[in-house]
């Protein structure tokens, strides 16, 4: 429960950018601001600022004011690294959710199909998930986002560009397909010699009703256990592809991209690397903590175990 | 005068000269009191090859200009004084011949390589034809006028110089015939790449493997993951102070792993002497403050600008090109670099400090004659943009992963936004940009790079960068960026180098009038200046640097 109302904090504050943005720091957070200025308790203060002593090198963005505009500090840019925060933590949201949705429905259609059906069909199906399976995950998806970030990605009709979300959303959803896919084809190898299955068949029902009705409900348990945890997978290797400039695209923002903004702060402005962290660590804690209540509370053998 | 007073003037000078001279220790003594210890240099990476005819990176040619000698040298001395040219493996400099187009050099006598092998005209002849049978990076541009060298760049294996260049044996001397006057055929026979070799050199890249040396220190062993030992050439002796000083360390141990944070750290905490790359940004404040004592800045004949392709939409309209160049803050940019101290604004080609240069900006606020940039003038770039008509186009932007090209891409996004460009940002590895962004193939439209000289010589920016014959379509070497190719420029700068054989001055002045053409036509939009850091560790003395090798390393003491 406390880990949902977490992610529920996190989602909500994230979808409050644009107030935060526009209401607050006053500034655009995808726009340079290195010669701009901010006020602060009525005086106006460089956002970069110049050393004035020894040899004068250098200059240093705005630290953390605590309140207000440039709550966090900025970046090299001179960005309010706070805005970027929330604005970047949708995408990483939405990129990670959407990439979970898309996993789990081709692993689910590809485990039913596969397991249910058999013969050449589980054969090819099962192959392909091998093939997949055996390329390491970050290997895998850095090596997809390399070859596809130049020019994008075009498959026939359809043009996604290089800076579109949909790219390593596709990307991070793939890498994961076999992951998912394997199990729920051997729980359909399981279902499909289980008595009110082979009755069905024997009753002549047809098999897309077999599936809807029998097979499906029982899978989606499991789709439903899998959901938080591959959230939280999805949800690191989008920031390591972002880290590596191979995931979202300047000029928006992910928490992967601001940890990599904040690398070259690391010695004045740790803060611009280490808040993307801790939000990175929240989200991934709480969603492994909500996945294990949910295989918790739709796992029978586990309330029995608990008593 | 009378006699008591030039006696006591006399006597008055002797005794000043003598404290100058107790004050300010003759070479031999600082010889005696400083030779010796290992001097502990550290880079995050190698540069790749240590053949001195084909390494092409600053990193090395420090090293390079230590252990090889040309005919010529650039003086290793402090300051500009940096930048004259002086006879090395030649006695003297030849005056021209036949109008500029033949030069004859006498070799000195007693130069032996560390084989222990005398070095001989035939092997000068052999080190220029091995230029181009290793197709040496600058073979192309550089000796490309040395008779014979066009059959040489076709067919490399046979390189044959018979015309070219011509040894006498007996008389010591070396005869180069040029197909035209170069005014600066001696500054490409002071870079590395005119080394010269033992005649049996391998005609092959030699990648890890040491050459012989003739300066006061070779390449004991080198591995291009870990390290690199330079110790004393045992067959060095010095003949010229000026071209090949001795050294004072008695070897170099070169680190490859720290990158620049840690190798920051180990010089400041003495554990190395220096540290090839910059310093990161976030370190400059604590460098300036706790560690200023032991750092060395110096203006660098260099500078950063963003190249736009004029055969390409939308920077095939000049006025599109006019908008950039009158957009960008270059004061922010100098801000992203280090702040003022460590680069200064520019908007011309030439950098402050090169022959030609005469202070020019048309793109900013209040332009006149004789002002540099004072701030940008975001209402006429946009007033441009609209009568260009290129407003909402589609513009990729090149830039690489370094942390100061990659923040100016980042801000030029942005500025190319707010002009009303569709603009995306495309960060290539800063192993390849440079290369990449050479390339026709690639459709690069516009680009962030840097520039450094490669010898202290107005034409090494304006005809390199913008000639004609600089643009090569489809080739990853094809440095005119933009492609921009005007024939009445391109002929102007030849007549510049030709004019500059005789009369430099009037050169210098030709060299200033084409800058400013160049910078009226804006094939690219120049950024500004910067300034190197070193960082030495609190025992190193004695550092000296000029523009060509930066820090000299046989100058510096440990000890």
């Amino acid at each position: 429960m406390v880990a949902l109302v977490g992610l529920l904090v996190i989602a909500l504050a994230c979808l409050a950018a644009p107030l935060y943005a526009a209401r607050v720091s006053g500034t655009d957070p995808f726009a340079s601001n290195i010669s701009g200025s901010v006020s602060i308790d009525g005086q106006d203060v460089a956002v970069m600022q110049a050393e004035t002593e020894g040899l004068g090198f250098g200059t240093t963005p705005i630290g953390p004011t605590w309140r207000g505009p440039y709550f966090l500090g900025a970046d090299t840019q001179g960005r309010d690294v706070m805005a970027r925060l929330l604005y970047g933590g949708q995408n990483s949201l939405i990129i990670a959710g959407s990439a979970t949705l898309i996993t789990l429905v081709v692993a689910a259609v590809l485990g039913i199909v596969a397991g249910f059906f058999g013969g050449w069909i589980d054969i090819v199906l099962s192959r392909l998930l091998d093939i997949l399976w055996a390329f390491p995950v970050f290997l895998l998806a850095i090596s997809l986002s390399v070859v596809t970030i130049g020019h994008g990605l075009v498959i026939g009709p359809v043009t996604i560009g290089s800076d579109s979300l949909l790219l390593p959303i596709l990307i991070i959803a793939l890498v994961y397909v076999p992951y998912v896919a394997r199990p729920i084809r051997g729980q359909v190898l399981q279902l499909r010699r289980t008595e009110f299955v082979l009755a069905a068949r024997g009753l002549g029902v047809p098999r897309g009703r077999i599936l809807r009705v029998d097979v499906l409900p029982n899978v989606a348990t499991t789709l439903i256990v899998f959901a938080p945890l591959t959230m939280a997978l999805n949800m690191i290797i989008e920031s390591a592809l972002s880290f590596l400039s191979i995931g979202v695209q300047s000029p928006q923002a992910s928490w992967g991209t601001i940890i990599e903004d904040g690398q070259s702060l690391l010695y004045t402005r740790p803060l611009v690397a280490i808040a993307p962290g801790v939000a990175i660590v929240l989200t991934v804690l709480a969603l492994n903590v909500l996945g294990d209540g949910v295989r918790d509370a739709l796992d029978p053998r586990a309330k029995l175990k608990m008593r | 005068m009378r006699l008591s007073t030039l006696l006591t003037t006399t006597a008055l000078a002797l005794s000043v000269s003598a404290t100058a001279a107790s004050a300010a220790p003759d070479r031999a003594d600082l010889m005696k009191q400083h030779r010796g210890g290992t001097l502990k240099l550290n880079a995050h990476g190698s540069a790749g090859t240590i053949d001195p005819m084909i390494n092409y990176e600053l990193e090395f040619w420090q090293l390079l200009s230590l252990t090889n000698d040309g005919l010529l040298a650039f003086k290793k001395v402090d300051g500009a004084d940096g930048n004259t040219i002086v006879p090395d493996l030649a006695e003297a400099i030849p005056a021209p011949q036949d109008g500029g187009k033949t030069y004859v050099f006498k070799l000195r006598d007693g130069v032996k390589f560390s084989t222990g092998k005398d070095v001989t005209p035939a092997d000068v002849v052999a080190s220029f034809e091995r230029i181009f049978k290793v197709s040496s990076p600058t073979a192309g541009s550089f000796y490309n006028g040395i008779v014979g060298a066009d059959a040489c760049l076709k067919t490399p294996a046979t390189c044959s110089l018979k015309d070219g260049v011509v040894a006498d044996d007996k008389a010591r001397t070396v005869t180069f015939h040029l197909t035209q006057p170069d005014a600066e055929f001696f500054d490409k026979l002071s870079v590395p790449h005119a080394s010269i070799l033992p005649a049996d050199t391998a005609a092959k890249d030699l990648g890890t493997m040491p050459a012989a040396a003739t300066g006061p220190y070779m390449i004991q062993s080198y591995d291009p993951d870990h390290g690199m030992k330079i110790v004393r050439n045992p067959n060095f002796k010095q003949w010229s102070v000026d071209a090949q000083p001795d050294g004072y360390v008695d070897a170099m141990d070169y680190n490859f792993g720290l990158d620049d944070q840690a190798g920051l750290t180990a010089v400041e905490n003495g554990q190395a002497d220096w540290t090839f790359d910059d310093p990161p940004s976030d370190r400059l404040p604590e460098l300036g403050t706790k560690f200023a004592k032991q750092v060395k800045v110096h203006t660098l004949q260099a500078y950063y600008y963003i190249p736009m392709n004029v055969n390409m939409a939308p920077f095939n309209n000049e006025k599109a090109r006019h908008a950039v160049a009158y957009a960008v803050d270059r004061k922010a940019l100098v801000a992203l670099f280090g702040g003022p101290n460590l680069a200064t604004p520019l908007c011309q080609h030439l950098p402050v400090g090169m022959a030609g240069h005469e202070t020019y900006c048309p793109f900013t606020k209040d332009a006149g004659a004789g002002k540099g940039w004072t701030a940008p003038d975001m209402a006429k770039a946009k007033q441009l943009i609209e009568e260009s008509g290129t407003k909402g186009q589609k513009v990729t932007l090149i830039g690489d992963d370094k942390a100061v090209p990659k923040a100016i891409a980042t801000y030029m996004q942005g500025l190319l936004r707010d002009l009303g460009y569709d603009a995306s940002l495309k960060v290539v590895s800063h192993n390849i940009q440079f290369t990449y962004i050479q390339n026709t193939n690639n459709n690069v439209q516009i680009s962030v790079t840097d520039w450094y000289a490669d010898y202290p010589a107005p034409s090494d920016f304006l005809n390199v960068l913008y000639g004609c014959d600089s643009f090569h379509p489809g080739s990853d070497s094809s440095i005119n960026m933009a492609g921009w190719c005007d024939k009445k420029v391109d002929a102007d700068m030849k007549d510049a180098l030709k004019t500059a054989v005789t009369d430099p001055a009037a050169a210098n002045a030709m060299w200033s009038k084409i800058d400013r053409e160049i910078t009226d036509a804006a094939p690219a939009a120049a950024l500004f200046q910067p300034k190197r850091v070193d960082v030495l560790s609190q025992r190193v003395g004695n550092v000296m640097f000029n523009d060509t090798y930066h820090v000299i390393f046989s100058q510096a003491w440990v000890q």
